[in-house]
C-alpha cells in the first residue's frame, strides 16, 4: 500500500459522497460555493488573458516595421498600456486567487471560505472591472502606460485615464477583499489536527501574499485618488505645472507595484511546491524553507520599491541603499530554486503536463530572476532601465514565472474541478509551442534592449527590424499555442475520461474527497494520516497510532464547533480493526519517521 | 541526499566554467563603449553575466539531467527516495548566493562611486524648480526665443539635483564643458551657457569632462546615450545632471527612454563627439548662425497646430532628425 493510498483509506469517512452536480448557469449567479467562485475567476481571468493577448499581437504586429504603420501613434499607446493592465490586473493576479479560492478550503479541510459572500462580491467586481477598462477604447483608452506617470497622464486621454483608474481602484479592493478572506481561512478554519507546519506550501504561498496585498494596495489607492483629484479637480499633487511633484506618484506607485509582482508569482511559487513533489514521488526538499522564504519574500519586497526609480527622482545615495535591499531578496529566491531541483532529482518524474510548466517555470523563471538581479545593480540599470531589455525582463517572470504556473495548474487541479482528465498528448502540445514561443518572442528582447531600443516606442531605428521580427514571429507562435489548450479544456471538459479521486495518487486534502467535490467538500472531517508531502515513507504503524490520536482529536473538536459531522469513537475504532492489514508485511517500518518528529514539535 | 562526487562532476565543473568565462567575455550584446564610464560598466555586466552563465548551464543540466535520467520507468509505481531535507546542502546554498550578491553588490558600489553616482554635490536634490513648470506649446516658443536665458541654469552654489556627478577625481572641480539640455515633446534643445548656441544636436570634445544639466519643459522623459551607458529622467520642475566623459570619436543617437507621448519613440538626436579642434570651430559657426535664428523663431500659437505641423518650421533650427519629422506627418490625426 502507498502512502496514497493509506491517506486514502484515513479519509474514507470524511469523503463525500456524490460529486457536486452543477449546471453552467450556476457559473452566472451570485454563487457563495468556494469552488464556483474560484471556477468563475478562473474561467473570467482566462478570457481576460485571450483579450490581453490578442492586443499584445496587434503591439507586435506594429512592431514588425520600423515605422509606426499599421496603427496610429496613439492608439499604439492605448494599446500597449491596456494590454499591460489587463495581464495584470485583470489575468495573473485574479487567476492567482481563483487557484486560491478553489483550492483553500479544500487543502485546509474546511467547507468554505470564512466569508462565503464577501468572496463572491470579490469575484463580481472583476468582471464589472474588465468590461470598464475595456469600453475606454469607445472614448479613447489610456495612452500613458500601466504605470500612468503623471504628468503625461494627466495630459493624455483624460477620459480613459479616468476610467483606467477606476477599473484599477475596483481591481484593488477586489484584492483586498480576497486577502482578506484567504488569510482569515487559513488562520481559523484548518482541521483542528493541522499545524500551520503541516499546511500544503500553497496555503504558505497565499499567506505571504494576502500579507504583502493587503500593506501594499492601499497605498496604490491612495496614488490613484490624488492622480484622479489632479485629473478632474485641478490640485497639483503631482502636477507640476503648480508645483505638484511628480516624482512622489512614482514613489507611491511602485511602493504597491513592486510587491506586486510578489503578489503575481507568489501564488506559483505555492504551486509548484505541489506539483513537483507528486509527480517526482518525492517529498518536497526543505519545506520550512520553502515556507519560510515566502514571508522572508513578502517582507523584502516591501522595501526594494525605488529600483524601479534608479534613473528617476532618486539621489544617489538612496540608489545604493535600494541596490542592496533588492540583491539580499536572491537569496530567498535562489534558496526555493535550490529546493525544487533537490525535490526533482533522484525522483521518479511523471512527465505530465502540469510537470513540464512546472520544469518550464523553473528555467524561465530563472533567466528572469538572473536578470532580475543585473537590474539591481545600479550601474548597469542605468543603461538598461526603461528598455527592451526591461521587457525581456518582465516576461521571463511574469510570463515564464506566472503563467507557466497558472498552466501548470491547470492541468494538475482540471481533474479535481472537473473530474475529467485532460488530454495528455495535447497538453505536450501545448506545452513545446508555448516554450519555443515564449523564447522566440522574448529572448531576442534583452539583446535589443541592451542595443539601444528604448521600451514604449512605435517607431525606432530600423537596425532593429530583423530582430523585431523575430519577435514578433514568436508572439503569433504563442498566440496559436493557446489553441490546443482551449479545446483540449473544453473536450475535456465535456468528453474526457473520468478523473476519479485522486488521479496523481497525491497526498494533500483536497484529493480525498470526490472530483467535483460536494458542496461541502468532505462529508467528515478529513484527517492527516500523512504530512502532505510524505512520498516514498512508508511508516504506516506510527502513522496509524498518530491517526488514532487525530481521531479522536477531531471528534472532541467537531462536537464543539458543530463544524462537521462529529466522529464517534466507534467509528474510528471500527475502521482500525477494519484496517488491521494496512501494515503489509514488505512495508519497512522507519523508526525515525518524520511524523514522530512532528508529533513531538506539537 | 549524496552529492556525486567523481572526476566526471569535476570535469563538468570545469567545463561549465570555462563556458561561462568564455561567454561572460563574448556576448557581443553591448554596443561599443564610447566614454569612459561605459567600459567600468561593460566590465560590471560581464561579471555578472559570466556568473548568470554559470547558474543557468547548472540549473539547466539538472533539469535535463532529471528529465532524462530520472523519468518514471513503465509500470513503476513506486515512490522516490524519501530524501527531504539537508542541513549542509541547505546551509550552502544559502550562503553561497548570499556571498554571491555581497561581491557583486560591493563591485557596484565601486563602480557607481567612480563613474560619479556618489557625488555629493551632485546628488544633493534641492527639491522643485518652479520655473519651467510650463506646459508645452507656449513652452517651446518661450525657449527658442529667448535661449540660453530660459534654459535650466546651474545655481551657483551647484544645487544639481539628481544623476551622475563628478567622478571622485573630479569633485569640487568646474567641468570642462557644460551643456544644459531642454526635453519637450519631442525634441531635444542644447544650448552652451559659455557661449550662448543653442542647437539640436549635441556636440562635445572627446576626452574631455562633459556636464549635462537636464530639465524638462512638458512631460517626463529620460536622457539616454546606448554607448555611453548613461540615462537620466529629466523631470519638469527638477534639474538633473550627467558627467561623464566621452573617448570615442563619432556620432551616436540620443534616445528618449521615458514615455513622453504618442511620438515618443520619433524623439531622437544626435551626439558628436569631435575631436577638441572640430569641436571650436562647430561653436565658432554656431555662434554665428544662431543670431539669426533668434529673429525667426517668433512664436506662433502652438495650440491649434498638430504635433507635425507645430514642429515643422523649427526642423532647420533645431535640427531634428528628419526621419522623425517625416514619421510624424502622415499618421498624425
Ligand atoms: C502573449 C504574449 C505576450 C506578448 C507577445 C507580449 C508583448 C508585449 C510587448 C511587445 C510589450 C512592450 C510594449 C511596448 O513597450 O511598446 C509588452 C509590455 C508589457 N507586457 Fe506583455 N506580452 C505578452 C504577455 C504578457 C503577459 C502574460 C503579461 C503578464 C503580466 C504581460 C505584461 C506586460 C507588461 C506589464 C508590459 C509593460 C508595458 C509597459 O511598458 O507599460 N505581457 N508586452
Ligand atoms: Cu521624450
Ligand atoms: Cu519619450
Amino acid at each position: 500500500m502507498t502512502q496514497a493510498q493509506f491517506q486514502e483509506t484515513a479519509n474514507i469517512e470524511a469523503r463525500g459522497t456524490e460529486p457536486a452536480d452543477r449546471h453552467w448557469r450556476d457559473y452566472f449567479t451570485f454563487n457563495t460555493d468556494h469552488k464556483v467562485i474560484g471556477i468563475q475567476y478562473l474561467v473570467t481571468t482566462f478570457g481576460f488573458y485571450l483579450i490581453g493577448g490578442v492586443l499584445a499581437t496587434l503591439v507586435r504586429t506594429e512592431l514588425a516595421t520600423p515605422d509606426s504603420d499599421f496603427v496610429t501613434p496613439e492608439l499604439y499607446n492605448s494599446l500597449f498600456t491596456v494590454h499591460a493592465t489587463v495581464m495584470i490586473f485583470l489575468w495573473i493576479v485574479p487567476a492567482g486567487a481563483g487557484f486560491a479560492n478553489f483550492l483553500i478550503p479544500l487543502m485546509i479541510g474546511a467547507k468554505d471560505m470564512a466569508f462565503p459572500r464577501l468572496n463572491a462580491l470579490a469575484f463580481w467586481m472583476i468582471p464589472v472591472a474588465g468590461v470598464l477598462l475595456l469600453s475606454s477604447f469607445l472614448v479613447g483608452a489610456p495612452q500613458a502606460g500601466w504605470t500612468s506617470y503623471p504628468p503625461l497622464s494627466l495630459v493624455t486621454a483624460q477620459m480613459g485615464e479616468e476610467i483606467w483608474i477606476l477599473s484599477v481602484l475596483f481591481l484593488g479592493t477586489s484584492s483586498i477583499l480576497g486577502a482578506v478572506n484567504f488569510a482569515v481561512t487559513i488562520f481559523t478554519m484548518r482541521v483542528p489536527s493541522m499545524s500551520l507546519n503541516e499546511m500544503p506550501l500553497f496555503c504558505w504561498a497565499m499567506i505571504a501574499t494576502s500579507a504583502l496585498t493587503l500593506v501594499a494596495t492601499p497605498v496604490l489607492a491612495a496614488a490613484l485618488i490624488l492622480l484622479s483629484f489632479d485629473l478632474l479637480a485641478g490640485t497639483a499633487f503631482f502636477n507640476p505645472t503648480g508645483n505638484g511633484d511628480p516624482v512622489v506618484y512614482q514613489h507611491l506607485f511602485w511602493f504597491y507595484s513592486h510587491p506586486a509582482v510578489y503578489i503575481m508569482i507568489m501564488p506559483f511559487f505555492g504551486v509548484i511546491s505541489e506539483i513537483l513533489p507528486i509527480h517526482s514521488r518525492k517529498p518536497i526538499f526543505g519545506y520550512l524553507a520553502i515556507a519560510y522564504s515566502s514571508l522572508a519574500i513578502s517582507f523584502l519586497g516591501l522595501i526594494v520599491w525605488a529600483h524601479h526609480m534608479f534613473t528617476s527622482g532618486t539621489p544617489g545615495w538612496l540608489r545604493m541603499f535600494f541596490m542592496i535591499t533588492t540583491m539580499i531578496i536572491a537569496v530567498p529566491t535562489g534558496i526555493k530554486i535550490f529546493s525544487w531541483l533537490a525535490t526533482i532529482w533522484g525522483g521518479k518524474l511523471r512527465l505530465v503536463s502540469a510537470m513540464l510548466f512546472g520544469m518550464g517555470f523553473i528555467s524561465t523563471f530563472l533567466l528572469g530572476g538572473i536578470t532580475g538581479i543585473m537590474v539591481a545593480s545600479v550601474p548597469f540599470d542605468i543603461h538598461v532601465h526603461d528598455t527592451y531589455f526591461i521587457v525581456a525582463h518582465l516576461h521571463y517572470v511574469l510570463f515564464g514565472g506566472s503563467v507557466f504556473g497558472i498552466y501548470a495548474a491547470f492541468y494538475h487541479w482540471f481533474p479535481k474541478m472537473t473530474g475529467r482528465m485532460l488530454n495528455e498528448f495535447w497538453g505536450r502540445v501545448h506545452f513545446g509551442l508555448t516554450y519555443i514561443g515564449f523564447t522566440v518572442t522574448f529572448l531576442p528582447m534583452h539583446a535589443l534592449g541592451m542595443q539601444g531600443m528604448p521600451r514604449r516606442v512605435a517607431m525606432y531605428d530600423p537596425k532593429f527590424t530583423t530582430i523585431n521580427v523575430i519577435c514578433t514571429i514568436g508572439a503569433y507562435m504563442l498566440a496559436v499555442s493557446t489553441i490546443p489548450f482551449i479545446v483540449n479544456v473544453i473536450w475535456s471538459w465535456r468528453y474526457g475520461p473520468k478523473a476519479g479521486d485522486n488521479p496523481w495518487e497525491a497526498l494533500t486534502l483536497e484529493w480525498m474527497t470526490t472530483s467535483p467535490p460536494p458542496i461541502e467538500n468532505f462529508e467528515g472531517i478529513p484527517v492527516l494520516a500523512t504530512g502532505p508531502y510524505d512520498y516514498g515513507m512508508e511508516k504506516i504503524q506510527n502513522t496509524g497510532e498518530r491517526l488514532k490520536l487525530m481521531l479522536r482529536e477531531n471528534a472532541i473538536a467537531s462536537s464543539g464547533q458543530k463544524r462537521g459531522i462529529p466522529i464517534a469513537e466507534a467509528q474510528a475504532s471500527t475502521f482500525f480493526s477494519g484496517t488491521a492489514t494496512l501494515v503489509e508485511p514488505e512495508s519497512e517500518i522507519n523508526v525515525d519517521s518524520p511524523a514522530d518528529e512532528r508529533q513531538d514539535s506539537n | 541526499m549524496n552529492i556525486p562526487s567523481s572526476i566526471l562532476t569535476m570535469l563538468v565543473g570545469i567545463g561549465v566554467t570555462l563556458i561561462s568565462l568564455w561567454y561572460g567575455q563574448n556576448h557581443g550584446l553591448m554596443p561599443i563603449a564610447a566614454s569612459a564610464q561605459a567600459s567600468q560598466i561593460d566590465g560590471l555586466f560581464n561579471t555578472m553575466m559570466t556568473l548568470g552563465v554559470g547558474l543557468f548551464i547548472l540549473v539547466h543540466g539538472v533539469l535535463l539531467v532529471a528529465v532524462i535520467k530520472y523519468r518514471r520507468r513503465e509500470g513503476d509505481n513506486t515512490d522516490g527516495p524519501a530524501w527531504h531535507d539537508n542541513f549542509p546542502l541547505e546551509i550552502l546554498w544559502t550562503a553561497l548566493p548570499a556571498v554571491i550578491i555581497l561581491g557583486i553588490g560591493v563591485y557596484s558600489f565601486e563602480i557607481y562611486n567612480s563613474m560619479g553616482g556618489l557625488d555629493p554635490m551632485g546628488n544633493h536634490d534641492h527639491g522643485t524648480m518652479q520655473s519651467h513648470a510650463k506646459m508645452r506649446g507656449s513652452a517651446i516658443a518661450g525657449t527658442l526665443s529667448d535661449t540660453p536665458q530660459n534654459a535650466p541654469q546651474i545655481q551657483p552654489e551647484k544645487q544639481i539635483a539628481l544623476g551622475v556627478g563628478a567622478a571622485p577625481e573630479n569633485e569640487g572641480k568646474p567641468a570642462d564643458l557644460v551643456v544644459n539640455i531642454m526635453g519637450l515633446q519631442y525634441a531635444w534643445i542644447f544650448t552652451y551657457p559659455e557661449s550662448g548656441v543653442s542647437s539640436g544636436e549635441l556636440h562635445i570634445p572627446v576626452n574631455s569632462d562633459v556636464q549635462l544639466n537636464l530639465g524638462a519643459q512638458d512631460v517626463l522623459h529620460a536622457f539616454w546615450i546606448p554607448e555611453f551607458r548613461l540615462k537620466q529622467d529629466v523631470i519638469p520642475g527638477r534639474t538633473s545632471e550627467l558627467r561623464f566623459t566621452p573617448n570615442k570619436v563619432g556620432e551616436y543617437r540620443v534616445v528618449c527612454a521615458e514615455l513622453c507621448g504618442a511620438y515618443h519613440g520619433a524623439m531622437k538626436a544626435v551626439a558628436f563627439v569631435h575631436t577638441q579642434e572640430d569641436f571650436d570651430s562647430w561653436i565658432k559657426e554656431q555662434q554665428i548662425a544662431s543670431t539669426q535664428n533668434l529673429e525667426e523663431a517668433v512664436a506662433v500659437n502652438p495650440d491649434k497646430l498638430s504635433d507635425g505641423e507645430f514642429l515643422a518650421p523649427y526642423v532647420r533650427d533645431i535640427k531634428i532628425n528628419p526621419e522623425s519629422l517625416e514619421q510624424l506627418h502622415p499618421t498624425h490625426h
